[in-house]
């Protein structure tokens, strides 16, 4: 075996007059750079992904982990990803994977939209003292609404609402399976989910009973893996999801290998310990609109008509598509933009397809308007959300609720290293060894994604309040409160938004 | 016995009629008369035994979980869709994409089957589904198969080829049983052909004991020509794709 | 989907009265009252609109016209002559006033729609609509700035005695009146920007922004509507038209669209109130009108008036007899109505709902 041509990433360094040889830093490496060499702690510094787990357990701050300044040389054209995913490719003859969002630079459309603010003409509101309203009903809504007169004189519903999901506020959960996360990282999620009012997903990996107690926040999903899915578990949280696609791999099926298949895994996704467990890419009853609208209703009846959701990649022609699954009877329709997260994706995919969600939100809740439909099913935008100010630039281009996931796992420890495919995650996120996985104790854990919530619920607040409106539903398309910055006209139009100064 | 007549029924009351029926302890029901509706036994648990006679619609005993149905016609496509438990009777042809993702019960079907028939039927333990296809099958039989049997018969198949091409193409658990020659030609990179040892033959034995029963065959008959026997070679097909 | 439009911002005061018992009452008393708060304007748009004001053609929609030059009179008058049949055409009384030196050519015309051009099983008030829509989007120069049967708005830029003065206000006799005197913040100069707005039946006079304007414009061409005028005002008027005449919404439930109680107070109602109180405004968030307002408006049967649900908008409220008194301030009111019976600040978001008399 010869030493891989690509050099390291990242140097692990030991001040070594700093170290106290707790050997901490071995401890804590889920990676195996660290290791005893009798009277010193070696390196390995080639296994080294930059986490910083041991730079936070090192008592003596005596680890610095560095960018590898012995680089290839630099190149505009030529990167360092291109040069270095050849010479792996030269070696193993294999697909590079990667875990994570998109991190190439194109631009970021978020990042070029602005907000308004009330001054004088109408005022803003005082979100602290004043009544702020975020709370979100997912679900399918009728074009109008009849009553009848109750014999009190008060007003009685005559029309049949379809079933809606309550929010405290427009944030969920995006999709992350037991089995692409530990099952301590989803419950984690499950206890935030019920003490926020939101929910969570269970992604394809089916349900933990550790779960159970949190079904009035859960929603389950079904994809083509058909992982732990029966009559129980489709009816075991508040709705079902259909996955059709994830913004970090649009088109491109999942394979969780078998090494991370451990018994607990295996019987939550009801497979045999050790088998890789492999999502096709589509769903082979799905080769068409006609067929998702027999999947949705198949899923209906099966559980006496809960809301179904259809999550799909953003992809050039998702107007369309999502007209076509509101037409198929879904409730909600969940878009996952281009930069969407990923537990393991070649990255080729994950660079190269889809469309950002910020286009995908406007080009759908346009299209919806225009057939007059939007009513029909409600929008969550995912795929990218980094602040409260992304979420409620999301809602304002006209998705009903936004999903997160870096975001929360960001709060249980994560750096965006992009390894999770490894099932080495030295915070005990993305990994099913017991010994890492034990270190994420999901009291602690969920109190800061807790703390995140919360905060992102006062920013949202204040951001209304500054828009002299106080309820969310009044944000919710408001596109006439968003300016753009340095966008063309083109990409003006297709967002709907009108340049700054205008 | 209860005897429903789904003629002109929309599905969502005809299948309400039955989850109905179901529910209040009837355990042996009739429809009549049933022309294309879906979803019948769509999530049905309990022990009752269902008789349809006329071609039911797509999805038929999707996420079914424990109840028998009987079709005595054709069937469509999208059979046994996730199944979990239970048994689904069809005493003719039926279509494409059956048994997806199903993890338990039996499918037993006379006549002849479509294609990605068994596609990532999966088994756990005990719990284990079985399909037995009487006639021929199309391409892609066993898709990503991860668990569970399938056993194809070829009876009457006048000639035509007993199963389509790429059979058991992503095939990483389970076992397929074809009674016949099979040629290496139209398997997946991922299956190996062994010929049947004596469990095989207990096993095989053992389930057609219940198909022929179900469908008036002789089983002396159906065990008069040898079977192959289809296995993943690795449980692993696809642990050198990437590279890390 | 047009999303380049400059919105129209102004502030304002607004004044209205009702007669229960339909007592034509001459417009000497909205006048009066409107320019006792001349300040709450700046002399850029003032209006009024009555209702009852012309029995002898109350069958007839009666559409007030402007426009910009005489020729585009013709282009429009081919277009109604091929559609309604046309009772009675005549120029809009007005008198000389200084400080208006230029208006635009006003032309009132009493028309019935043509049976036969009424495709399919299209009721007559949306025939209406979508010529009220089709003249102000696509004829250049002419706006229909009412359209309502035996009622009509009168508004223009100016203030509002010049306006009063302008349409002789005080010659008409109705038993509702609204009046709006206005502070634009941009967009001076088009007689068409003031308030009162109307279409069918309805008027609506607005004192306030709408914060949730883009959606609430968005909301509403979803179902069709052409927006054209850029104004919350405009929004206010179509969005009744469209709960209460084309879905059915009675008053008081369309005034809980438009001013949704809080969350908070749905979740403390009895079951049955709760129920229906969540669906309305899961239904119909996008039709909340959320921001400062006040907004009179009056339609066949009765007139209302509304604020918004945090209250940011005065509104005051007054009877004396079979009269009833809204206005921003109660100064205007009692200018016209020294000793009512009663007089009352409406809470935030509550309706004050009165009927005519049949």
């Amino acid at each position: 075996m010869f030493k891989s041509l690509a050099p390291p990433e990242y140097l692990a360094t030991i001040d070594r007059e700093k170290c106290i040889r707790c050997k901490r830093c071995i401890q804590n490496c889920g990676w195996g750079v660290y290791s005893w060499g009798g009277d010193k702690v070696l390196i390995n510094t080639s296994k080294c992904v930059k986490c910083l787990r041991c730079y936070h357990y090192c008592p003596e701050e005596a680890i610095e982990i560095v960018d590898n300044p012995t680089r290839f040389k630099q190149n505009a054209y030529w990167g360092y990803n291109h040069l270095r995913n050849i010479k792996r490719q030269a070696e193993t003859g294999g697909i590079p994977l990667t875990g994570m969002g998109s991190d190439l630079p194109y631009t970021i459309l978020f990042d070029s939209l602005l907000i308004d603010a009330c001054q004088v003409t109408n005022p803003s509101i005082d979100p602290l003292r004043e009544p702020m309203e975020l709370r979100t009903y997912l679900g399918k809504k009728p074009s109008s609404v009849e009553f009848e007169k109750g014999r009190d004189g008060k007003l009685k519903l005559k029309t049949k609402m379809p079933p809606q999901l309550k929010l405290s506020l427009p944030i969920i959960f995006s999709p992350m399976s037991f089995g692409s996360i530990s099952l301590n990282a989803q419950k984690v999620l499950a206890m935030a989910a019920k003490e926020c009012g939101i929910l969570m997903n269970t992604g394809e990996g089916g349900l933990h009973e550790d779960l159970f107690p949190y079904r009035d926040n859960i929603i389950v999903q079904v994809a083509s893996g058909r992982f732990g899915v029966n009559p129980d578990y489709l009816n075991a949280g508040v709705a079902v999801e259909i996955k059709i696609g994830q913004g970090a791999k649009p088109g491109i099926g999942g394979h969780l290998p078998g090494e991370k298949i451990p018994l607990e895994v295996a019987r939550a996704r009801m497979i045999p310990v050790g088998t890789d467990a492999i999502s096709p890419a589509p769903q082979h009853d799905i080769y068409s609109i006609e067929d998702l609208r027999q999947l949705i209703y198949a899923i209906k009846e099966a559980t006496n008509y809960k809301p179904v959701s259809v999550k799909i990649a953003a992809v050039h022609n998702v107007a369309a598509i999502a007209s076509g699954i509101v037409r198929a009877g879904a409730d909600i329709v969940y878009l996952d933009g281009f930069r969407g997260g990923t537990g393991a994706a070649p990255s080729i995919i994950r660079d190269h397809l889809g469309i950002p969600i910020e286009h995908a939100i406007a080009a759908v809740d346009d299209r919806l308007r225009q057939e007059g439909i939007r009513n029909e099913a409600s929008i969550i935008a995912a795929g990218g959300i980094r602040s409260s100010a992304d979420a409620a630039k999301a809602i304002a281009l006209g998705a009903d609720a936004v999903a997160i996931a870096t975001a929360a796992l960001i709060t249980m420890g994560c750096t965006t290293c992009g390894k999770c495919y490894t099932g080495n995650c030295s915070w005990g996120i993305t990994t099913q060894r017991p010994e890492l996985t034990a270190r994420l104790d999901p009291e602690v854990y969920a109190e800061r994604l807790i703390n995140l919530i919360h905060a992102w619920e006062h920013e949202l607040k204040e951001i209304l309040g500054a828009l002299g409106i106080n309820a969310i539903e009044s944000l919710r398309g408001n596109r006439e409160r968003l300016r753009g910055v340095g966008l063309d006209t083109q990409i003006l139009d297709i967002l709907g938004v009108k340049p700054a100064g205008r | 016995m209860l005897e429903i007549n789904a003629g002109g029924m929309y599905y969502r009351d005809l299948n309400q009629k039955i989850r109905d029926a179901v529910n209040s302890g009837e355990k042996d029901i009739t429809v009549r008369n049933v022309n294309g509706q879906y979803y019948i036994g769509d999530g049905l648990r309990g022990k009752s035994t269902i008789t349809v006679e006329g071609v039911p619609g797509n999805d038929l005993a999707a996420f079914m979980d424990g109840p028998t149905l009987v079709i005595r016609a054709n069937a469509q496509d999208n059979i046994s869709n996730t199944m979990n438990t239970g048994k689904v009777v069809i005493h003719g042809n039926a279509g494409d994409v059956l048994g997806y993702g199903m993890r338990g019960g039996k499918l037993h079907i006379l006549g002849d089957v479509g294609y990605r028939v068994g596609i990532h039927m999966k088994g756990v333990k005990k719990q284990a589904p079985t399909i037995i296809v009487g006639g021929t099958a199309g391409d892609f039989f066993g898709e990503y198969m991860a668990g569970g049997v399938l056993i194809l018969l070829g009876l009457n198949n006048d000639g035509r080829p007993i199963v389509g091409d790429y059979l058991g193409t992503g095939m990483h658990g389970g076992v397929i049983y074809v009674r016949g020659e099979v040629d290496k030609n139209n398997c997946g990179a991922e299956v190996g052909i062994l010929d049947v040892d004596d469990e095989d033959v207990k096993v095989l034995k053992e389930s057609l004991t219940e198909y022929c029963k179900d469908m008036g065959l002789s089983l002396d008959e159906v065990m008069k020509k040898g079977f192959k026997k289809l296995i993943p070679v690795s449980l692993r097909p696809y642990g050198n794709l990437y590279a890390y | 989907m047009n999303h380049d439009y400059q919105k129209d911002i102004s502030g304002c005061g607004l004044t209205g009265l009702i007669s229960r018992k339909r007592r034509r009452i001459g417009g000497a008393d909205i006048v009066k009252s409107l320019c006792l708060m001349t300040d709450r304007g700046n002399g850029l748009g003032a209006g009024y609109a009555a209702y009852g004001i012309y029995p002898e053609f109350k069958d007839f929609y009666a559409f007030h016209i402007m426009f910009d030059e005489p020729s585009v009179r013709w282009t429009l008058e081919e277009y109604l002559k091929n559609n309604y049949h046309i009772e009675k055409i005549e120029e809009i009384p007005t008198s000389p006033v200084k400080a208006i030196p230029i208006a635009p050519l006003l032309v009132r015309y009493f028309v019935t729609p043509l049976k036969d051009k009424m495709a399919g099983d299209i009721q007559e008030a949306d025939f209406v609509v979508n010529t009220v829509m089709k003249v102000n989007s696509e004829i250049e120069g002419a706006y229909i700035f009412s359209s309502g049967k035996n009622m009509g708005a009168f508004k223009g830029v100016g203030n509002p005695r010049d306006i009063a003065e302008f349409f002789r206000i005080e010659e008409y006799e109705g038993w509702t009146w609204t009046a709006h005197t206005r502070f634009p913040t941009n967009t001076p100069g088009w007689w068409g920007g003031a308030h009162p707005f109307t279409l069918l039946d309805w008027s609506i006079v607005h004192n306030g922004e709408i914060s949730s304007y883009g959606i609430n414009k968005r909301y509403l061409e979803m179902f069709g509507y052409k927006l054209t005028l850029l104004t919350d005002t405009e929004v206010a008027a179509y969005m009744l038209d469209l709960l209460i005449r084309r879905q059915g919404l009675d008053i008081p439930s369309a005034c809980l669209v438009l001013a949704a109680p809080f969350w908070k107070k749905i979740d403390s109602l009895p079951e049955g109130e709760r129920e229906a109180l969540t669906a309305l405004r899961q239904t119909y968030g996008s039709a909340l009108l959320n921001g400062p307002f006040s907004i009179l408006f009056g339609h066949s049967k009765g007139l209302v008036g509304i604020n918004d649900r945090i209250k940011l908008r005065p509104l005051v409220a007054a009877t004396k007899d079979d009269v009833t008194y809204m206005a921003s301030e109660e100064s205007a009111i009692r200018a016209i109505c020294p000793a009512p019976d009663k007089v009352w600040a409406p809470r935030a978001g509550d309706p004050v709902i009165v009927n005519l008399e049949d």
